[in-house]
């Protein structure tokens, strides 16, 4: 009987569900959300909706919007766990010991970073890289859109698979970054290591399949005229972040795997004996994670690139140096991955090999920040919303990046490393740099995605206090670094005379999330005045590349005709000249037709994940099959596309332009 | 029903950007095999008092190995020769022998996994051996996938005949097989040829 159940269900157990009570009450939390999303789909009979327009969809807009609403909900999740961690560290002090488990802390540390890095800052990037690439470079669809929805899936299965170790098992505690001999089966013989390794395994590979499609789709798909040097900076920065996935995502692949099979089938890669090296775990790990942090980062400075000319009524100060930073940045980037751990010891000549090439690239990112700056002098500035979030942004990032200078110098490092100095440098630069530049993004593109503008006062509120709550909250943390206080602590002594400054810090938190409240109330406010911010035009802002030549939404085809580029900025030149009336031709468009197999491959990605983590060894051959059957299912499908004819085209432009 | 060939769509060009992806992902497995190439050169030493690459090694049976997947690699190529000549007779012959061959290649590798498991040998008595299981375990993957794809894909041939999108299909298999063979090369090269002939 046991050995059926061992059979049946591997090494999960009733005890597996059991959990003390707030982590049951976020359990509960998650399953009464699902539950009542369910409830309002079948309520509104909105299922056949949601599977034929959303699910199954090949429509890269879709998939845009799809990660938005995956990445909300981590970026939810991960603001409540770090909210748990610092209320948490307010009261364990002396003798109090706080209200959180030390292993429920250790998981919230470890989920919030994983989240944050492989969920919404990821998901968001490849939002809006899904949406506006192919309406940047005059594109209809992505080079592989069937490619796209199973990476969007494979993103999705990764998400789930860290929600579900909520309820069934527990997460991780070993840290985003999962350090071996921590993370080996000896110290964590647990299934928390499991669910991590493969909620970043899945994703990491959608990640990989995403970066491959969207570097064909640049490289391959743009509009007649459009050179490499006319071509917007996000589409610039956005394609030298996918040459960093590509070179960097396998390794992040191979190094989990690795360390799945130490942990699964007894290998001795990363195991301190035996032979193995913990500390080539944590070179591979870099390797990957220090491009990883410059691939979420590119693209928001794409994104600044945009809209600044745009709010300032002036072409971008120095496009080609942009371009070279951007390529600089990339090249340095796979050359520092250690000064994440010069206190391993590989001497001084190797620490001050990487400490200079730390502080290199440090150029090219000030020659970013310049040029922004001089984009702004003697421009017609609007200070719209987004042009808030920049600016919260420059004093931010500058002010982080070069407290990371200062710790690219090796001796000031091993001060500080792993201290709360640190965490500070690297939220200033993953907050005020990623996540403020992805808010000015999607304020600026909202219209084009929704057909409304966001209310813009309300926008400005919350810049204001996401970046004043940022200061007030992280600035304490670079003093308490230096005063010596670790990251990961749960607990510490009354003399070190730290609380104060962790009240501050907590409240800079409550500021952020009045921040986030205020980005919510914005969002039901501008839905409810939609009507009258309503975007008739396809041109709100007065843009200048080619995704404001098109109606707001663009219909699913985008572009009616193949338009013709001359020139960069090319629909600001084209109404200079002053927009032709005449009637365009159309010809018939082909496109790709829907399909449900990228979904099943995320869900039996999902359920092999989990068959991994819980050693259920039927589940993950069956779950394997499915993969490789959907696969081939695929392959043999010979009508995969359908074609719109010029008299379909002709009525949905009418009603768009309407 | 879509009608590609009477609506050519030019600003699209499926088999020139399929082929260009495919290249683009032989590079993302090209860093996933260094990375293991790398693991393995820092791991090979790691013997925890086990044996080594030298005493278990045998130069003669991998040389075999090699002129198989060699082998293969050349039926491989005279296959594609024959899409040209639309010749589907003589191209699944070439198919039939590269797959035979490619069969071959990897029950030898089963073969030796078997032995040195059979001889205590296993993944978990050092990281030496961890290394070497995983490399030469991942490219037989690889070629295990090869070996799947070649009958759906000669199938499809045979039902549809030399198509565009059957040729582009044979055109990505053609890449993935000489690149299992070329990461093969510098396995021979790394792991046994240098294994053998070290001093350790």
């Amino acid at each position: 009987m046991t050995l059926f159940a061992n059979f049946l269900y591997g090494r999960l157990t009733p005890q597996a569900f059991q959990h003390n009570p707030i982590e049951m009450s976020v359990g509960i939390g998650t399953l009464i959300a699902g539950a009542a999303i369910i409830t309002l789909l079948t309520y509104y009979k909105k299922w056949r909706w949601l599977w034929f327009d959303w699910l199954t969809s090949v429509d890269h807009k879709k998939i845009g919007i799809m990660y938005f609403v995956m990445s909300s909900a981590m970026l939810f999740k991960a603001l409540v766990e770090a909210s748990m961690m610092r209320a948490h560290q307010v009261v364990s002090v002396g003798d109090s010991f706080g209200f959180l488990e030390t292993s429920h802390y250790q998981q919230l540390f470890s989920a919030h970073g994983t989240a944050m890095i492989f969920f919404v800052a990821t998901g968001f990037v490849f939002g809006l890289i899904n949406y506006f690439i192919p309406l940047q470079i005059g594109a209809r669809d992505v080079a592989f859109p069937f490619l796209n929805s199973l990476s969007f899936w494979m993103f999705a299965a990764g998400s789930v698979t860290l929600i579900v170790s909520l309820s069934i098992g527990n997460f991780s505690g070993a840290g985003w970054s999962g350090y071996p001999p921590l993370s080996g089966i000896e110290e964590n013989p647990g299934v928390g290591i499991d669910y991590w390794l493969w909620s970043i395994q899945l994703s990491g590979a959608g990640t990989l399949l995403s970066g491959v499609n969207f570097l064909v789709t640049i490289y391959k798909m743009r509009c007649p005229g459009m050179t490499m040097m006319r071509m917007p900076l996000f589409v610039w920065s956005v394609l030298v972040s996918l040459v960093l996935i590509v070179f960097a995502f396998p390794i992040l692949t191979a190094t989990a795997a690795l360390l799945s099979l130490d942990r699964t089938f007894g290998t001795h890669f990363f195991t301190p004996d035996f032979g193995g090296n913990p500390m080539l775990y944590i070179n591979l790990f870099w390797a990957w994670g220090h491009p990883e942090v410059y691939i979420l980062m590119m693209p928001a400075f794409g994104m600044f690139s945009e809209f600044i000319p745009v709010f300032c009524k002036k072409r971008l100060f120095g496009y080609t140096s942009m371009v070279w930073a951007l390529i600089a940045i990339t090249v340095l980037s796979f050359l520092v991955w250690l000064h994440h751990f010069f206190t391993m010891g590989a001497g001084p000549g190797v620490n001050a090999f990487f400490g200079f090439m730390t502080m290199i690239i440090a150029i090219p990112t000030g020659v970013k920040i310049f040029n922004w700056l001089f984009t702004m002098y003697d421009g017609k500035v609007t200070l719209a919303s987004p042009m808030v979030w920049f600016i919260g942004f420059v004093a931010i990032f500058s002010l982080g990046g070069m407290y990371g200078v200062l710790m690219s110098v090796a001796p000031v490092d091993f001060q500080v490393h792993n201290s709360l100095f640190l965490i500070a440098h690297f939220h200033s630069m993953l907050v005020g740099g990623v996540l403020f530049g992805l808010f000015a993004g999607l304020t600026y593109w909202f219209p084009k995605m929704f057909g409304f503008k966001l209310n813009d006062k309300l926008g400005d509120w919350a810049a204001f206090c996401w970046i004043f709550g940022f200061l007030v909250a992280f600035t304490p943390l670079y003093i308490l670094g230096l005063m010596g206080a670790t990251r990961r602590m749960d607990h510490y002594d009354a003399s070190t005379g730290w609380q104060p400054l962790f009240i501050v810090a907590a409240i800079g938190l409550v500021i952020v999330f009045m921040g986030v409240g205020l980005q919510c109330l914005q969002l039901l406010v501008s839905f409810r005045d939609r009507k009258k911010n309503r975007d008739t035009t396809g041109d709100p802002w007065d843009g200048r590349t080619l995704e404001w030549s098109l109606s707001s939404p663009p219909p699913f085809y985008n572009f009616a005709v193949i338009p013709e580029v001359h020139e960069r900025d090319p629909f600001w030149a084209e109404k200079q000249k002053g927009l032709s009336s005449k009637k365009p031709v159309y010809e018939a468009i082909h496109m790709p037709k829907n399909t449900p197999l990228g979904l099943y491959i995320g869900v039996f990605s999902f359920f092999f994940g989990f068959a991994a983590v819980w050693y259920i060894v039927w589940l993950a051959v069956v779950s394997a099959v499915g993969v490789v059957a959907c696969l081939i299912v695929r392959l043999m499908d010979r009508h995969t596309e359908t074609f719109i004819t010029p008299e379909e085209i002709e009525r949905i432009e009418k009603e768009c332009r309407a | 029903m879509s009608h590609p060939e009477k609506y050519p769509d030019p600003h699209n060009d499926i088999n020139a950007n399929t082929v260009f992806g495919f290249w683009i992902y032989l590079m993302t497995d090209f860093i996933l095999f260094a990375t293991l190439f790398a693991t393995y050169a820092v791991l090979e030493k790691g013997t925890f008092g086990g044996p080594t690459a030298k005493q278990l090694f045998h130069l003669p049976y991998v040389l075999v190995e090699t002129l198989l997947l060699l082998g293969s690699s050349f039926t491989c190529g005279l296959a594609t020769l024959h899409i040209e000549k639309n010749n589907i007779r003589k191209l699944s012959g070439w198919y039939g022998a590269t797959f035979a061959l490619g069969l071959a290649f990897l029950l030898m590798v089963g073969a030796e996994f078997v032995q040195l498991i059979n001889e205590g040998h296993t993944w978990d008595k050092s990281a030496f051996l961890s290394a070497y299981f995983t490399l030469i375990g991942t490219h037989a993957i690889h070629i295990f996938f090869g070996l799947l794809f070649i009958p759906v894909f000669i199938g499809d041939v045979l039902r549809r005949g030399l198509i565009p999108v059957t040729i582009r299909r044979l055109t990505c298999l053609k890449l993935f097989w000489f690149f299992s063979y070329i990461v093969w090369i510098f396995m021979f090269t790394f792991v046994y040829l240098m294994g053998v002939s070290s001093n350790g």
